[in-house]
């Protein structure tokens, strides 16, 4: 118990919680536009783009943030393009076709370079106890961003959500929509990269909304149900990862995932 | 040019690796269509992370891989199956919940035994190149019973993918069918793990069919389409693979890319002159 | 014998009796049409009637030689169905599934049947065509081509004109009267269009979550619901 106490004296510690309650909130809230939308996968899908972008740039040798964050930007919106039923491409079909050309890409680089090595696994698999000060402000700048951006747009958010072919209808802009939510997913995408890793981040932005949806049946608090369970679910995973050496990536995820099944069962709607 | 291809066929692993990959090629190809007309698209990567946690399970308990992998993501997809009949939640929500469940579970559990290794690896990304006589023994079985099943089906599923409804409204028992096209899902992709690795899974199931659909108007043109499309490419893949020393999986990924483009190219120059 | 009847009877959804008190039979030859607004219940009886559905209550008998098997089937539109590559004529052969028994293909047998619906629905020169690229009326008939490839007997047609011009719906429901006289095909069709279904049935259900009325055509129109129903009186 000692050991566990003695953790929270450490700076690595407290950045790590920080940055991922603040990325667990913004994931959830951009989560539920998604689930409603039935895009469900794009999280998974963006992820797999980020971890293809992520390669390329260390195969080049560039930043990987600076490299992640246009192309996943660039993916969200043709995914969310694509997936319109033109041309023949559903929703789930593009996202797949988008991000499995995207890792096949990273794949080819990376092997022309140096192969693998850890640093793409901590893409993978997340590196939420390497962070510095730096990721911490990137974090804090990113999420004030997205919570404020979305708390403006709260209710065209909920229009374009609910019934898009209405809203456009009534002359709303909802290609500019559809692209600030491609844009905040992205972000939240590789920031939270970092955190989880690659594989987990996309259950950041389904989970908590499934488990949030079990329980609520407006809109507000469907969102507000979402935010607690990610930010608590991250908290409680981080903690649990934390006391048995284990990577907080997967617990977390596993918390998530419990914290569904448990209220699946529990709860009769 | 051709002595070079001579050579490159040659070795013993490029012999298997072609084998393998034709059959496996085969049957992810032609199970696409209706996975991708079912909205399946993302169903390969939620089953291969149920793979990632089956071999992460058989090294613990010192299994064989595939004697854990085949009946966890069969179980898998027949979960998935029943998960969208009988849930309210999408079907898609739930092969999220399952993918990233398994992964979580596969990732503690590799944590708490033995560490990341490079089994990992090539699970993330296929180790087709290094198969054994009786991987390939399997592997070749598996898909080639897979095919034979389709064929002999081929109406059947037909019927169930276009109109469910009224397959089962007019008496085909729909529900035997969906639980044999699942099962034939899951040997497809536990067998094409192996060939281009869990990151990359999805796209043998897709292009192919995407490629196709973007050609053909007739269900029978379109299947056909991808099942010959699907072996061609993995072969070119596989061979361009060798030669530039790159990896298979990701080779044979880009060469379905370059075909799905190609095809999406002749669509729009249709277009233009109808 | 009844090809169906119905004997008290109620389908639940959800959990909830959506539809109750159900006392109808349909004969040999009949052309049965259910009427009542949205959420009258009646997509609920289309599903007992396939067997989709158990009965919450009361039990629904099949009799006089008619299986399973040999009831078809129009549906309402899937979104499936929107974007398919599928030629007309893999879609109406399609209907010929419930007949393969062990077989794995089609025979010859099959496929002349398909070709003679296609060709008594007027739709045999568009057996090439991709299913999608058909217009909405053109689409019916070639799923009431697959509902006939599946049945000699019973028709079970939901809400088939939904969605249709005018000049359509009336060829679609000359079709079925066609097909219910002339082929002795009993029909069983629930529609929304009022007029122009109960103009050609024989006979009518209305539901308004429970049967208010079952009879012949005669009776109901003049019946005091079938004249408020017919005459725009009633509003719900």
């Amino acid at each position: 118990m000692d050991g566990f106490l003695e953790m929270f004296s450490y700076s690595f510690i407290w950045r790590a919680i920080f940055v991922g309650v603040l990325i667990s909130a913004c994931a959830a809230l951009l989560g539920v536009n998604l689930v409603l939308r039935r895009y469900s996968m794009i999280g998974d899908g963006l992820s797999h783009v980020a971890f293809g972008a992520a390669a390329v740039a260390m195969a080049l040798g560039a930043a990987p943030l600076g490299v992640s964050i246009p192309v996943v930007l660039a993916a969200a919106f043709l995914m969310l393009r694509l997936g319109r039923n033109t041309g023949g491409l559903q929703g789930d079909a593009a996202i797949a076709l988008v991000s499995v050309s995207a890792v096949a890409i990273g794949v080819m680089f990376l092997s022309m370079s140096s192969g693998m090595n850890t640093d793409v696994y901590s893409y993978l698999f997340g590196s939420v106890l390497m962070l510095d000060n730096h990721d911490v402000l990137l974090c804090i700048v990113m999420s004030a961003v997205i919570l404020i951006c979305y708390l403006l747009l709260w209710n065209r958010m909920f229009a374009v959500t609910f019934d898009e072919t209405f809203t456009k209808a009534s002359g709303l802009n909802v290609d500019l929509y559809q692209m600030v939510l491609a844009a905040m997913t992205a972000i939240v995408v590789v920031l939270g990269m970092r955190m989880m890793g690659a594989l987990l981040i996309s259950g950041l932005l389904l989970i908590p909304v499934l488990s949030a949806m079990r329980l609520c049946r407006n809109f507000r608090a469907v969102t507000f149900a979402a935010v607690c369970f990610s930010v608590l679910g991250y908290v409680l995973g981080f903690l649990l990862a934390c006391a048995f050496a284990l990577p907080v990536g997967a617990v977390v995820a596993g918390v998530q995932v419990c914290v569904f099944l448990l209220l699946s069962l529990v709860v009769q709607s | 040019m051709c002595e070079l291809l001579t050579e490159a066929v040659s070795y013993g692993f490029m012999q298997r690796a072609l084998i393998v990959g034709v059959l496996m090629s085969l049957c992810a190809g032609v199970l696409g269509v209706h996975l991708v007309l079912k909205r399946f698209s993302m169903i390969g990567d939620g089953l291969s992370h149920v793979g990632f946690a089956a071999l992460a399970l058989a090294s613990v308990l010192h299994f064989s891989p595939l004697a854990v992998s085949l009946p966890l993501v069969i179980a898998a997809a027949f979960f998935i199956l029943w998960a969208q009949g009988h849930s309210e939640i999408q079907g898609d929500a739930m092969v999220g919940v399952l993918s990233i469940g398994a992964l979580a579970f596969g990732m503690i559990l590799i944590a708490l035994t033995t560490g990341v290794n490079a089994d990992v690896n090539s699970y993330l990304f296929g180790s087709i190149l290094s198969m054994n006589k009786t991987d390939v023994v399997l592997s070749v079985t598996l898909c080639a019973g897979v095919f034979i099943l389709y064929i002999l089906f081929y109406q059947r599923v037909f019927a169930v993918t276009f109109d469910e409804t009224f397959a089962q409204a007019t008496g085909t028992p729909t529900g035997y069918y969906q639980a044999v096209l699942s099962l034939m899902t899951a040997v497809t992709i536990v067998v094409g793990m192996r060939v281009v690795g869990a990151l990359l899974i999805s796209g043998l199931i897709i292009f192919p069919a995407l490629s196709a659909m973007r050609l053909c108007r007739r269900y029978r043109s379109v299947v056909i389409v991808a099942a010959v499309l699907s072996p061609v490419c993995c072969v070119i893949g596989l061979l361009l693979s060798f030669f530039c020393s790159a990896p298979a999986g990701a080779g044979i990924i880009l060469v379905q890319l370059a075909a799905y483009l190609l095809t999406v190219f002749i669509s729009i120059l249709r277009g233009r002159s109808a | 014998m009844a090809y169906i009847t119905c004997k008290n009877a109620a389908f639940a959804y959800e959990g909830k009796i959506v539809i109750d008190e159900l006392n109808f039979v349909v004969h040999a030859g009949d052309y049965l049409c259910i009427v009542g607004e949205n959420g009258s219940g009646k997509s609920t009886l289309v599903k007992g009637l396939l067997r989709l559905k158990t009965p919450a209550r009361g039990a629904v008998e099949f009799g006089n030689g008619l299986k399973s098997q040999e009831i078809g089937y129009l549906p309402q539109q899937t979104d499936v169905q929107r974007d398919f590559p599928a030629s007309v004529y893999e879609v109406v052969l399609s209907g010929c599934l419930n007949r393969l028994g062990r077989r794995p293909f089609y025979g010859a047998a099959e496929k002349k049947e398909a070709l003679m619906r296609m060709e008594q629905l007027n739709i045999l020169d568009m057996r090439r065509q991709c299913y999608r690229e058909l217009s909405g009326g053109q689409q019916q008939r070639v799923l009431l081509a697959r509902a006939l490839c599946a049945t000699q007997k019973l028709l079970l047609l939901d809400e088939p004109v939904a969605g249709l011009d005018p000049i359509v719906t009336g060829e679609l429901y000359q079709m079925i009267s066609k097909i219910n006289r002339e082929l002795h095909v009993t029909i069983v069709m629930v529609s929304h269009d009022l007029e122009g279904a109960v103009g050609q049935a024989s006979h009518i259900l209305h539901l308004k979550n429970k049967q208010i009325f079952f009879g012949t055509k005669d009776q109901y129109v003049h019946s005091p619901i079938g004249r408020a129903f017919l005459g725009g009186e009633e509003h719900v």
